[in-house]
């Protein structure tokens, strides 16, 4: 589904991160391992189409991601790509729910209804949809950020460092959730993360 | 949900902030509103009163004060004339209709004015109810008088000496409402018509005093055989420089150009109401400096959500209008309270206003109050430009990866 061939970035006066070659199928599940420093945000953020490399291409079912004009590219990422943060970024000013609609409507897309109360109900929290983000625990918020990350069904769900601020018990679960969110949401998933706990829990690992 | 719905719930969350610049948008538009209303509708009565007047020739005196008295009866007569002295002006060759005013009474605060049938020609009035008035006492009173005092056609009345309405009454004699005028739309409904010599009855029995005390011009009196001013139409524009001058060198009388005249009171008045404007567009300007200021510092924290919603699929085109829309929305509100303001301001303006000839109303609007909408537009639009730029350079994922 996705392949990344030749890709190498380079920060303005920073030293070339090379990358090698890599092919992630859709509904793999991939750790992205590196010390810290390494580029693994950096190579997200190029999946994500939110960075150009310097060289390279990303191919995204056959469609050269770096090629797309900005705003295309922007449409692309709202309906095909999902993104966890390390902090949860919610809009303060929206409830639950509208959190959820918000991402739909700003990819162009049609809430589905069903689809998030699903979601919400997966992830426990389809009770706390009228409620703002400074209402909830930082759990609920991480469940809240990764239906968002789903509402518009992407084909690839990725999460940067999801887990290296939470202890063993938490960071076992949030890794347990996003591998069962991705697999029932058809979602390939990477895990980008210098958490050495988490490292064995996934076989496919890509290592910078 | 969508992102322009944002936008508001973003004012929302600042009631504060949001009341406070909208407050001042609305004072900044509702002046230079009240302004606009006063200066259109006070141009607009003074053409209407004045349309076809040239020359109002009178005593000595200020030729602004002759204009006022004598076209929009507002201020006192300059004086009288004598009959002898205006008519070789009224048979002069370059006039084609000269209109001899008696004023010195009136009835409840309303002028009566003595004339002949060439007024109701000069305006072009016309009966409502019952007749032109024909014999000594009998009177046409405006639209408004009607209105005003209840007086119809068959009813009685004294006068008052003086124009203020607080004179002594002239009992000895009584007018007689023969008929209501239709409504003109000008000065002419707030007036009570008679002819010439029921003006002098009613000062024939009195003591006269001394001719030619002009100072004292507010206690005299019209005593027979003289008027208060005439109002001329020349037959040709030709007349316009030469008249006058004739009026003002060969005779003991004072000529007016009303359009001179009104053009004079305008500069007049301009100084004060510039005064006015500029702080106006003053406030306007604070409100706008507010409006970017607010915005701004809300932009360390938007930041967040703009990084967000870029990477949920926004464009920054669409950012960048969701940023404006918040200011535009602000002053969008603020200019129409700011109409809605400035209306209710000129129409309560015109209910405390004593002189009815120059009532305001808030009912009358005015194409220039697109320009103020407009105004807002462009200030909401200017105030957010410079933060709303920020979507162009924000750098998502270093923004995002931060806390
Ligand atoms: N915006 C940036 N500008 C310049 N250098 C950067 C920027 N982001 C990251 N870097 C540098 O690029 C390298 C890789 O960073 P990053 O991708 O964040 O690594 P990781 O996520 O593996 O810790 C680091 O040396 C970092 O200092
Ligand atoms: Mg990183």
């Amino acid at each position: 589904m996705i392949k990344i061939r030749n890709l190498s970035h380079n920060y303005t006066g920073g030293r070339r991160i090379n990358f090698p070659d890599w092919d992630i199928d859709s509904m793999d599940q991939w750790l992205l391992l590196g010390a810290s420093g390494k580029g693994k945000s950096t190579l997200l953020n190029i999946l994500a189409g939110l960075l150009s490399p310097t060289e390279g291409t990303v191919t995204h079912n056959e469609l050269n991601l770096h090629s797309l004009s900005g705003t295309a590219l922007d449409r692309f990422r709202g309906r095909h790509i999902g993104i966890v943060f390390q902090q949860t970024h919610l809009i303060k000013a929206l409830n639950a729910i509208q959190n959820l609609q918000i991402a739909s409507s700003l990819a162009g897309l049609t809430f589905d209804d069903a689809h998030a109360m699903n979601l919400l109900k997966d992830l426990g929290i389809h009770e706390l949809r009228k409620k703002y983000p400074h209402e909830l625990s930082q759990g609920q918020l991480q469940r809240l950020s990764v239906a968002r990350a789903l509402i518009n069904k992407p084909d690839l769900l990725i999460a940067d460092e999801p887990t290296s601020s939470l202890d063993d018990e938490n960071a076992f679960q949030v890794l347990e959730m996003l591998q069962t969110q991705a697999k029932n949401n058809q979602a390939a998933l990477v895990i980008a993360t210098h958490d050495q706990r988490v490292s064995q829990r996934i076989d496919k690992s890509y290592l910078l | 949900m969508n992102i322009y719905q944002i936008s508001f719930k973003n004012l929302y969350r600042n009631p504060l902030t949001t009341g406070l610049n909208v407050m001042l948008v609305a004072f900044g538009v509702g002046i230079l509103c009240i302004l606009l209303l006063a200066s259109n509708q006070i141009e607009r009565k003074l053409e209407q009163n004045a349309k076809d007047i040239d020359l109002v020739v009178g005593a000595k005196g200020s030729p602004l004060q002759l204009i006022l008295s004598s076209i929009y009866h507002i201020d006192f007569p300059t004086g009288n004339i004598t009959v002898e002295e205006a008519e070789p002006i009224m048979k002069n060759p370059m006039v084609k209709r000269a209109v001899p005013l008696a004023l010195g009474d009136s009835y409840e605060g309303f002028r009566i004015a003595g004339t002949d049938s060439s007024f109701i020609q000069l305006y072009q009035l016309e009966i409502g109810k019952g007749r032109y008035w024909k014999q000594d006492l009998e009177v046409n009173i405006g639209s408004t008088v009607a209105k005003v005092t209840g007086l119809k056609p068959g009813d009685k009345f004294y006068g008052a000496h003086g124009l203020d309405g607080n004179g002594d009454v002239h009992k000895q004699h009584m007018y007689q409402v023969v008929g209501v005028l239709k409504p003109q739309g000008n000065v002419t409904d707030d007036l009570v018509l008679t002819n010439i010599g029921s003006v002098y009855k009613m000062h024939e029995p009195e003591g006269e005093e001394e001719h030619g005390s002009a100072e004292h011009h507010e206690e005299k009196e019209i005593s027979n055989k003289e008027i208060t001013a005439i109002l001329i139409q020349y037959r040709s524009p030709m007349s316009v420089v030469l008249f006058p001058r004739m009026v003002n060198k060969n005779t003991n009388m004072q000529a007016a150009s009303p359009a001179m005249e009104s053009a004079r009171l305008f500069s007049l008045i301009g100084v004060g109401l510039d005064t006015l404007k500029y702080f106006a567009i003053l406030i306007m300007a604070i409100s706008g400096l507010s409006i970017f200021i607010s915005l701004y510092n809300s932009m360390k924290e938007k930041k967040y959500d703009l990084a967000l919603m870029r990477c949920l699929g926004a464009s920054k085109g669409k950012l960048f209008f969701h940023v404006v829309l918040e200011a535009l929305a602000v002053t969008i509100v603020g200019s129409c309270l700011g109409i809605l303001i400035g209306h209710l301001a000129v129409e309560v303006i015109g209910v405390y206003q004593e002189s009815a000839q120059a009532r305001l109303t808030g009912s009358y609007f005015v194409t220039e109050e697109l320009y103020l909408i407009l105004a807002g537009l462009v200030i909401g639009l200017v105030a957010s430009i410079i933060p709303a730029m920020q979507v162009y350079k924000v750098d998502i994922a270093k923004t995002l990866s931060k806390s």
